[in-house]
């Protein structure tokens, strides 16, 4: 072949410009990409890459054991296991739906449909909460696509015994009512991450660095002893079946510290099933006011006292068993006659706690009340407790000031009811319930010890032959000091046939280690019967401090009044000689 | 003069092998204690779920209702009452 001869002379010298600045422009263009990729958008490459390989998984932590004083556990968290599904991945393999469905418990259509619905997302759960082992048998199966995930479940050992106390979680192992929301920072950890680097098929290769160590809840140990809260609960329910009240409370506070041994409430709901009637949830106890009835005439007097124109003997006359203040008029149950101051509380005069108040300023009683904690929440620390209702001051006229003197026309939720006996228990000293062992509230002094031991031997005289509370509120062998209430239930402005029952009691009275409170509302389903506080509630108390006292090991202080006979009256029987009574024990105690 | 070089080479060259030996030791160690620690976090999660269930098994059996009824209904168990009971003065 030979070569033509070119038409045009060619220009090899702006070609090669041609092919050098392409060349250039090339090479620029990569030099940018590169730059973008290396320096710009490095960030967001390197996290695509590892984002193939490494995760971040989360380690899950259990929540801390609540305790009762003695050890027991109230509130356990146990391992389960959670399936969960990426449905798209799990779409791909219909024909392992049947076996799913069957190891799940349900049909394969409603899964499919299920995971149908979801199909754009990543995560769905198929069933929460399981047992470990069951759990264990569905990843057997070895579907693409199922996972398991660690979770946590709360149980209560104690089912409706504590549930109010302790308040329940949600499926999420956050409190939700009660202790376990009062409490919540405390118990719940703080889940911890890894990175770690997986394989294709998802299993952990190699753990990279803890992102966050893993906090697991700190346990607590409660003032609640299981045992006294049992009997409680047992004697508080079979009291309100048995006169037909709507709803009930107890409450009991040991003195010298101010701890809650027990607080039951009716009626209650299994914490370990979820759901329950939002009313049966209420820690009645806290977050329910009452009008306290009588159980105030003890403030009344204490403020009697300290105005120093008072003593246990000074004489009120209390006849004709009616009393006009102004048009309105205050009843008796009885004509009680002339009493002495004692004697108001030991029939629980409504007159004459009336006319003790005529002669106090109503400032000195606003100021008694209030430095009983009326009006005020205690600081338990319980959510969603209740301050209860003291009216102000300026706000009280000639009527005001009589009936709350015997406890009409204020508001208290029976824990400051608890706590304000305590206080009269203590020497005068009150200091702030709480639910944890050990954690003592500062005290501070309400009123002169001279004063608290004085009412303390007028509340004695109400269990005794004469008082209001004898014989349903003893305790044998025991000396008790209480104060039985009763009061009309307020509805749409007026008081109706419907009661409330209270006692508020203190044992043993020598020496007080408890301090008791119950409150029964609505006895007799507002058919008649039954209401006065003696009966109805007077007879809880008892039973549940004869219990309690024998439980945590107080020694009997009636002993000159020992009592061995088969009733629960006692009647006075004088004493063995001690001598031959401690030469009995010693032969059995080595 | 070139024979110091040389020896200096040949000496870096050796630490050079010595450590790269070093890292791989080094690696296979951590792996095997990887692996140890993984299985005993397992025990220790393993041990964790048992004693938690223990602990709710224990706490359900010592539930104080079901002791009262076994007490009273099964073993015949009463409370002592006054009348049984002997004070000892101190």
């Amino acid at each position: 072949m030979k070569l033509r001869p070119r038409p045009h002379p060619v220009n090899t010298r702006a070609r090669l410009y041609v092919v050098l600045m392409m060349l250039a422009l090339g090479s620029t263009a990569l030099i940018v990409r590169a730059v973008d990729l290396q320096v710009v958008h490095k960030d967001f490459y390197q996290e695509q890459g590892a984002e193939r390989f490494l995760r971040e998984m989360p380690i899950p932590v259990s929540r801390g054991t609540i305790f009762d004083r003695n050890g027991e556990p109230l509130a356990v968290s146990t391992p389960v296991e959670s399936i969960w599904a990426n449905p798209s991945e799990l779409l791909e393999h219909a024909d392992r739906f049947a076996d799913l469905a069957k190891a799940l418990g349900t049909d394969a259509a409603s899964l499919q449909q299920k995971l149908e619905q979801r199909k754009d997302k990543e995560f769905v759960y198929l069933k929460r909460h399981l047992n470990p082992d069951d759990g264990a048998e569905i990843m057997k199966l070895a579907i693409p696509g199922v996972s398991s995930q660690r979770e946590y479940r709360r149980y209560y050992p104690s089912g409706e015994v504590m549930a109010h106390v302790l308040g329940v979680t949600n499926v999420d192992d956050h409190g939700q009512e009660g202790l376990e929301l009062g409490f919540d920072d405390w118990l719940s950890g703080k889940p911890g991450a890894e990175r770690v680097i997986r394989d294709r098929m998802g299993r952990t290769v190699e753990d990279v660095e803890m992102v966050r160590e893993p906090k697991p809840g700190r346990d607590i140990t409660l003032s609640i002893d299981r045992r006294v809260q049992y009997l409680a609960y047992r004697e508080l329910k079979s009291a309100i079946i048995e006169r037909h009240a709507s709803s009930g409370s107890m409450v009991i506070l040991d003195v010298a510290s101010g701890e809650i041994l027990a607080m039951v409430n009716q009626p209650s709901f299994n914490p370990n099933a979820h759901a329950a009637d939002p009313a049966y949830r209420r820690n009645r106890a806290l977050t329910d006011v009452v009008e306290p009835g009588s159980t105030m005439k003890a403030f009344t007097v204490a403020t009697a006292l300290e105005s120093g124109k008072w003593t246990p003997d000074t004489k009120v006359d209390t006849s004709p068993g009616y009393f006009q203040i102004g048009t309105y008029t205050i009843h008796d149950v009885h004509n009680h006659g002339m009493l002495t101051l004692t004697g108001v509380i030991t029939k629980s005069s409504n007159i004459g706690a009336a006319k003790v108040a005529e002669t106090l300023s109503r400032d000195s009683l606003y100021d008694m009340f209030h430095r009983f904690g009326f009006g005020e929440p205690t600081g338990s620390g319980f959510p969603g407790e209740s301050p209860g209702f003291l009216p102000i001051v300026t706000a009280w006229g000639p009527v005001e000031k009589a009936t709350i003197a015997y406890g009409y026309g204020l508001n208290i939720t029976p824990l400051q009811l608890g706590q304000a006996y305590a206080a009269l228990a203590n020497d005068g000293r009150m200091r702030a319930p709480t639910f944890v062992k050990d954690a003592r509230n500062p005290d501070n002094a309400v009123i002169d010890p001279q004063i608290a031991h004085s009412i303390l031997r007028m509340l004695e005289t109400v269990v005794m032959p004469g008082g209001t509370a004898f014989p349903q509120a003893v305790v044998a062998n025991y000396r008790v000091a209480g104060k039985t209430g009763t009061a009309h239930i307020a509805h749409a402005g007026s008081y109706q046939n419907r009661y409330i029952s209270l006692f508020a009691g203190i044992v043993p009275a020598s020496a007080p280690r408890l301090v008791g409170v119950v409150v029964i509302n609505d006895p007799g389903g507002g058919q008649g019967g039954a209401y006065y506080g003696a009966l109805v509630a007077g007879p809880v108390f008892a039973k549940v401090m004869d219990g309690a006292l024998r439980l945590l090991d107080v020694p009997p202080d009636n002993v000159q009044h020992w009592f061995a006979g088969g009733a629960v009256v006692p009647a006075p029987l004088p004493a063995a000689p001690a001598d031959a009574v401690s030469d009995d024990a010693a032969e059995e105690v080595p | 003069m070139k024979r110091v070089g040389a020896v200096i080479v040949l000496l870096l060259l050796f630490a050079v092998i010595g450590s790269a030996l070093g890292v791989i030791y080094a690696r296979e160690q951590s792996r095997r204690v990887f692996v140890d620690s993984i299985q005993l976090i397992k025990d220790h999660d393993d041990l964790n779920v048992e004693f938690s269930r223990l602990e709710l098994e224990q706490a359900t059996w010592a539930e104080t209702n079901r002791i009262e009824q076994v007490a009273r209904g099964q073993l015949g168990m009463v409370s002592p009452g006054a009348a049984n009971t002997i004070l000892v003065k101190r």
